[in-house]
């Protein structure tokens, strides 16, 4: 997924193969290298400031999204990455789309189909609103590799085993997901086809056999890392954190949503 | 499907934001005590079962087809307190890193997907189970109940938080009978797939399905005393011996 190329990548890089690291766009630019914690707090932030927006300042809503844009094209992040991520959001356009269908009177005639007015105005907020928080976490994923997202939460005092639970998983992802290709492998090579509920009952072995296969895989790790001294606590190699000219970068973003937010609100009044 | 950015507003999910982070606080200190330092390693491979049965597809006929929630599963295979860890940190990284299930909406995502869930499901099938003959059938059924039940109060836990801050023009009764009604399908399936694959762990490993561990039949230990010919005494039961 990453675009890098090879000859880039030098001695100082970490290229895994956790899915994360398929998520993240490699480069480097002021987006990349701002701390994890920092980047995480300003987007959570930033998110509730448009959540809390009035939906009828429509302009506010243009400046977060031309905001966001702004930060893709600081961090580099090319269109035909971003954009095909984006339809996660899909099942909610549909839906905030039933809105002006089904929603109270007044009624307004747009090329001959009556919508409701309130319908319009709060299907137009969870497009907005949804669209806005998708593109913020994917610009996240796409500039900071998994492991510094941990990193970030650990710095956040995120319990230590709240992120080694989510370590674990990023970790062995692709462990339960190539096991579970190969069981597919394995039920296909024997002429199976779902074809409906008269299926499930194989799937559900599968499914079954998936888990005793994770869950011994989760007892054998567990004795590795006893075998290698693990007493409840992973050791933290890379303890860096973000000075405070990054919070104070990080911060402007919530900041400058903020300013749009109360002038949205102090319009609306 | 989670909820995205804006669909609840800001005061709502925030509350919810709190109640999640009680929730998890608790159930790490709860699944800390029945793993110990186990925790990390079972509860991170349970996340990752978890995401990956999610993607299994369980056809439904006419091109489409559902998948498991996996809330009453992973209660009933590990228990409560551990199940709803790993849910949480799927919600977790479904939120930061794939965009799915609004950052604004994680604490909301995470009280119904995966505490409500556990919440219902793991008492009702501890109830059903206490009842029910001890079988692989009934443990089936009881599974069955209590994943089919636990998807419609999810869904009406959401109406609820809907009714209090939704940002939309559907009537909360409306909402409710919606989600209640299109849940309770979903739960039909849900219920059928948590049974099967509840079913096949205990037809290998019954062991590892906590739910039941405590009503499983204790391993008989027979002995018999070594006699001078090298062969055993004729009295000695040791054939037949239980698994």
């Amino acid at each position: 997924m990453a675009t890098v190329t090879r000859a880039s990548t030098g001695p100082g890089h970490r290229h895994g193969h956790d899915v994360g690291e398929q998520l993240y766009v490699h480069r480097h630019t002021p987006v990349h290298l701002l701390a994890p914690e920092v980047k995480i707090v300003a987007l959570v932030a930033f998110i509730f400031v448009v959540v809390a927006t009035p939906v009828h300042q429509m302009w506010a809503f243009g400046v977060f999204l031309a905001i966001l844009v702004a930060i893709a094209a600081v961090a580099r992040l090319p269109a035909r990455i971003v954009v095909p991520r984006m339809v996660v959001e899909v099942p909610f356009l549909l839906f905030a789309a039933l809105m002006p269908l089904t929603g109270p009177d007044p009624q307004v005639q747009v090329l001959g189909v009556e919508l409701s007015v309130p319908g319009l105005w709060a299907g137009f907020g969870i497009v907005a609103k949804g669209t806005i928080g998708v593109l913020g976490a994917i610009i996240l994923a796409a500039t900071t590799p998994a492991r510094d997202l941990l990193a970030g939460l650990r710095a956040l005092r995120v319990p230590s085993v709240l992120v080694q639970i989510a370590a674990f998983m990023l970790r062995y992802l692709h462990v339960v997901f190539d096991e579970m290709a190969r069981m597919r492998v394995a039920r296909e090579s024997r002429g199976f086809e779902a074809t409906g509920v008269r299926s499930w009952p194989v799937l559900g072995q599968s499914a079954g056999a998936l888990f005793i296969r994770s869950y011994e895989r989760g007892e054998r790790v567990h004795l590795a890392m006893l075998s290698r001294g693990y007493s409840g606590t992973m050791p933290v190699l890379d303890d860096l954190r973000a000075t405070r000219a990054q919070w104070l970068v990080g911060l402007m973003l919530p900041a400058v949503g903020l300013v749009v937010a109360l002038a949205a609100w102090a319009v609306q009044a | 499907m989670h909820i995205p950015d804006g669909f609840i507003n800001a005061p709502v999910s925030a509350a919810a934001g709190v109640v999640a982070v009680a929730g998890i606080a608790v159930a790490l200190r709860r699944s800390s005590r029945e793993l110990d330092d186990r925790t990390a390693p079972m509860a991170g491979l349970v996340a990752v079962y978890i995401f990956a049965v999610q993607m299994l597809n369980f056809p439904v006929g006419a091109g489409t087809s559902g998948h498991l929630l996996g809330g009453a599963l992973a209660a009933i295979l590990v228990g409560p307190w551990t199940g709803a860890l790993a849910i949480s940190v799927v919600l977790i990284i479904q939120a930061l890193m794939f965009a799915d299930g609004g950052l604004s909406a994680l604490g909301l995502n995470i009280v119904n997907v995966a505490f409500v869930t556990v919440a219902v499901a793991w008492p009702l099938f501890r109830l059903l189970v206490r009842m029910l003959p001890r079988s692989r059938v009934a443990w089936m059924g009881a599974s069955f109940v209590a994943a089919l039940v636990s998807v419609p109060v999810s869904a009406a836990a959401f109406a609820l938080e809907y009714a209090i801050g939704g940002n939309g023009t559907f009537s909360p009764g409306t909402v409710l009978a919606a989600m209640v009604g299109t849940h309770v399908v979903i739960g039909l399936g849900e219920g059928l797939i948590t049974a099967l694959t509840v079913g096949a762990v205990l037809a290998a490993r019954p062991d590892l399905v906590l739910g039941v561990r405590d009503l499983l039949p204790k391993p008989e230990l027979r002995t018999a005393p070594p006699v001078a010919d090298g062969t055993r005494a004729p009295q000695s039961t040791t054939e037949g011996s239980p698994a």
